[in-house]
């Protein structure tokens, strides 16, 4: 889960972190009031998308009036389809150089990792290889005071500014495991008179032990349709072609997409509905993708845990209590497969053996 | 030889009572795997499918030797079990759960490298020696004894390889689930280096997914170590970025993780990187005449 910088910051805030004195404002008038507060400001999109600032989503302003007008401007604007309901308003620091400060996960090495560089405020995209110091962090000995003076020292940082990374890295790796977060970033990371000072907060929470954390709002960049598969517990990514999809398994899905592709198709969805579907798990899925007025359904079984049986009595009982009257190419093998294919010969429905015939099929379906 | 299992291998069920952990006790039981014990607290005494249940993994070692473990249990609960297993001594772990946080799966790791054990998943199907022994959930019929190793971050698109194999007359040496996460144990690495050294495996598949850069890492390792065949496939061609796939591990992020990076990267490698699951069986015919 991705959260927006004020909270972020909110976070960073509450683990002794430094960042800018700010207020979080709901229309124009806020805005100027806070810049009234504040002095010269800095007005922040709170979006979840990346490169805001180079869509116009950061302005600065050295007045209310001034405040109140940039504010009126990016409220009116969305990014990549998003439109902000609030925009943080921030002091405007005295940066003398822009650092970039992170700890993520590795997933190679098992461990986090802290990335640390001297060249911050540009995307970590554009930051080269040897100018970003990656350092492993082992989770039995957690973040140590050597780590962080040989991170400085590979940086070529030494003196008050190796002192301050001192105090501030602890915090932050400390923030990054109580947290469960899986990326806590400051870029940039800004070099003042008065020390270090999060410019910016990127922090991602693990979706997984979000139960643990029930203090966190909650924040979904989903679409209704992937919130209403989500209560269902189904995998499902929207993705704009005629072809409804489903499968079951996170790998066969993707490889039931890439396949109608390569024969010319354009897959509407992703959906796995999982090993070891029920019934009423089955039927809702269907429901879900029959909601989406696809032109064509695809199912892929391939039953290990999934049973075929199952898959075809809730495909029967769908088609018998909302109909299904798109074309729909059916493959099913596996576990009670024999099972499975007489259940669905009895409503006159034909199976494929193979995934390719049955991706072809549905391919020229769509037509 | 066989690599991580073989029939010997003693192997304990945590979370044997509950409905997935007693439905694969029977499907393990009946592909040959010696299950010695199940664990589930509070539970000692019973029996699952004749398997003894005891309340920890340190009471079923008092009355059994075991050489490894296959966790079923709600995924907040499965550092705790992993954590047991691990101190009780075990050297294999196969971790079935999804949705372990990744905090807890980094830990289980840091103490499994301190007990110099291996971990399996999470978030995977678990291993077979083929015609030997399954430590998973792999449906059975499928895994027949022949001379194809295969190393796979996705399930039931490994069993439709596997499958498609079998029907053409081609078995396994082992199958290993690395697990669909990304945090996980084993990676490509490790099982290739195996494959490498096991005098019967004569060929090798992988299967890869979009996300993480294991099959890059992977594709290094093939190109400066590997003398045997490695025809791969990869799903998640047409994934948009940013979408987490199903997998926690299949997501695009930030440009890394990207599958033309994976295919450019292991075609280099030397790897023949099938374009659709149902070229690879014919590839690794093609192969295997040459071996």
């Amino acid at each position: 889960m991705k959260l927006y910088e004020y909270l972020g910051k909110e976070l960073f805030n509450r683990f002794d972190i430094p960042v800018p004195r700010s207020r979080l404002v709901e229309n124009p008038g806020q805005a100027g009031e806070a810049a009234a507060e504040l002095g010269d400001v800095v007005i922040k999109t709170q979006v979840l998308t990346g490169k805001r600032g180079k869509a116009g989503g950061i302005a600065f302003a050295s007045n209310p009036e001034e405040a109140k007008k940039e504010a009126s401007r990016i409220f009116d604007m969305s990014f990549s389809g998003y439109a902000a309901e609030k925009l943080l308003v921030e002091e405007k620091i005295a940066i003398e150089q822009e650092l970039y400060l992170a700890v993520t996960i590795d997933g190679s090495a098992q461990r986090p990792v802290v990335l640390a560089s001297l060249d911050g405020g540009m995307d970590v995209e554009d930051v080269p290889e040897e100018r970003m110091i990656r350092w492993p962090v082992d989770v039995s000995i957690g973040m140590q005071p050597y780590m962080i003076r040989e991170i400085c020292r590979r940086m070529g940082v030494s003196g008050d500014l190796q002192k301050e990374f001192l105090k501030l890295l602890p915090k932050l790796y400390r923030m990054f495991k109580e947290l469960d977060a899986e990326l806590a970033e400051i870029n940039p990371l800004a070099l003042t008179p008065d020390g270090l000072i999060a410019a910016d907060a990127k922090v991602t929470i693990d979706d997984d032990a979000l139960y643990r954390h029930q203090d966190l709002p909650r924040i979904s960049e989903k679409t209704d349709l992937e919130k209403k598969a989500e209560e269902l517990d189904l995998a499902y990514v929207e993705l704009g072609g005629d072809i409804a999809v489903m499968a079951n398994g996170a790998g066969i899905t993707m490889a039931t997409l890439d396949m109608v592709q390569h024969y010319g198709g354009e897959p509407a969805n992703f959906l796995d509905f999982g090993g070891g579907a029920d019934v009423e798990k089955t039927s809702k899925s269907l429901e879900l993708l029959l909601g989406t007025d696809p032109r064509v359904l695809l199912i892929n079984i391939f039953g290990g845990i999934t049973r075929c049986d199952v898959v075809a009595e809730a495909f029967v009982g769908v088609k018998q209590s909302k109909g299904i009257d798109l074309p729909v190419s059916f493959r099913l093998v596996g576990t009670n497969e024999e099972e499975g294919r007489s259940i669905l010969e009895k409503e006159g429905i034909k199976t494929f053996e193979s995934m390719d015939e049955a991706v072809r099929h549905a391919v020229e379906l769509a037509g | 030889m066989s690599i991580y299992i073989d029939e010997s291998t003693r192997v304990l069920v945590q979370g044997i009572t509950g409905r997935q952990g007693s439905f694969h006790t029977g499907q393990m039981l009946a592909y040959g795997t010696s299950l010695v014990g199940g664990v589930s607290p509070g539970k000692g005494g019973q029996e699952v499918e004749g398997v003894p249940v005891y309340n920890s993994t340190f009471e079923a070692l008092e009355n059994h030797d075991a050489d490894a473990s296959i966790l079923f249990m709600p995924a907040p609960f499965v550092k705790d079990a992993a954590m047991e297993a691990l101190d009780a001594g075990l050297k294999l772990l196969v971790l079935i759960p999804e949705s372990i946080p990744l905090h807890d799966a980094m830990e289980i790791m840091a103490y499994a490298r301190q007990k110099e054990a291996v971990i399996v998943g999470p978030n995977t199907f678990g291993l077979v020696s083929s015609g030997n022994s399954k430590i998973g959930i792999m449906p059975n019929r499928y895994f027949v004894p022949g001379p194809v190793g295969v190393v796979s971050r996705s399930g039931t698109l490994c069993y439709e390889i596997v499958g498609h194999l079998t029907d053409s007359g081609i078995g396994t040496t082992t199958v290993v689930g690395l697990g669909g996460d990304r945090v996980v144990g084993l990676h490509f690495i490790d099982v290739l280096k195996k494959f490498e050294e096991d005098s019967e495996t004569k060929a090798v598949i992988m299967v890869g997914e979009i996300g993480g850069s294991a099959e890059e890492e992977a594709a290094a390792h093939i190109s400066a170590n590997m003398s045997k065949p490695v025809i791969a496939y990869l799903a998640g061609k047409s994934a948009p970025p940013g979408k987490r796939m199903g997998h926690a591990g299949a997501i695009i992020e930030r440009g890394r993780g990207t599958f033309e990076s994976k295919v450019e990267a292991l075609t280099e490698a030397g790897v023949k990187v099938a374009d659709l699951p149902t070229q690879i069986s014919p590839l690794v015919k093609s192969v295997l005449k040459k071996t």
